[in-house]
């Protein structure tokens, strides 16, 4: 078993006893918040989701500027790895935020800053992945999605601070603000834990396929210089 | 309990979509391992 095998063990343990206790903490522990009732429940997964989506930006944006310094693989492959899981997590922080916007506004969308600016994010994703998808040359497709990457993070800040900057229907920053009560509070982190750890776990298993890629390529390569 | 469907749904949709992401990078992982070891196969008997 090696270096590599016995870390991703470790996080799938540490990973499920997270999700089994934050599980615990939403069903059965957290109070029913008083004015929108048990729905309210879906900010414990709906945070920590839209969290990772942030995250996830933040990762390839990182990546990005290293691969334009160092021009190394390495650095790609962990950009292309956590754009991928970052598109994934988007659609379920957009999903998940329409369902639960209709039972709290009565609208299942509504062009608010956070909803706009988040719809946004998500069309970046969608831009580094057509990128990478369609541009011929390795080079070439790293260095044309690391710029898309880079202009695209301006959207971080937006998303995080539009509910602060403008008046809009969704809650304000609860959690920074001394909002929610000490239970609340506790399962949002412990939910916020579990879904870190899902996304470090997913992230390591996502660049090792990609660095299978890149080998199979090379064999493929040297298989047909053997025959050549 | 009111609005248990919209708590249900949004659950779902991210356990739907989590575990539909790993079930995607575990069969990437099994077939680039199949092709890695076709490959060096090849490679060999080259």
């Amino acid at each position: 078993m090696n270096k590599s095998h016995i870390t991703k063990m470790v996080l799938l343990v540490l990973t499920t006893i997270s999700f089994m206790a934050a599980l615990y903490l939403i069903f059965f522990y957290v109070p029913t918040e008083l004015s929108m009732g048990v729905v309210q429940r879906i900010f414990y997964f709906h945070v920590p989701v839209a969290w990772i989506a942030l995250l996830s930006y933040v990762v390839i944006f990182v990546s990005s500027i290293m691969y334009l310094r160092k021009r190394s693989k390495t650095w790609d492959t962990v950009a292309i790895a956590a754009a991928e899981i970052g598109f994934i997590f988007t659609t379920a922080f957009l999903v998940t935020g329409s369902i639960w916007a209709k039972p709290a506004w009565g609208v299942w969308w509504t062009w608010s800053p956070r909803l706009t600016s988040a719809l946004v994010l998500w069309f970046i994703y969608v831009a580094y992945l057509t990128i990478r998808a369609y541009t011929q040359g390795d080079d070439r497709k790293a260095r044309f999605s690391s710029a898309v990457a880079i202009i695209g993070f301006i959207d971080i800040p937006i998303v995080i601070l539009s509910i602060s900057l403008w008046r809009t229907q969704h809650p304000s920053a609860l959690i920074f603000e001394g909002g929610l009560t000490p239970p609340m509070l506790l399962t949002l982190q412990i939910c916020i834990l579990a879904f870190t750890l899902l996304y470090v776990l997913i992230l390591i298993q996502s660049i090792q396929i990609n660095r299978s890629i890149l080998k199979v390529r090379d064999l493929r390569r040297l298989k047909e210089m053997n025959e050549g | 309990m009111d609005n248990l469907g919209y708590l249900f749904a949004a659950f779902a949709v991210i356990w739907a979509v989590v575990f539909g992401y790993i079930l995607v990078l575990m069969n990437r992982q099994k077939k680039l391992k199949r092709d890695i070891e076709k490959l060096e196969t090849d490679i060999r008997q080259n």
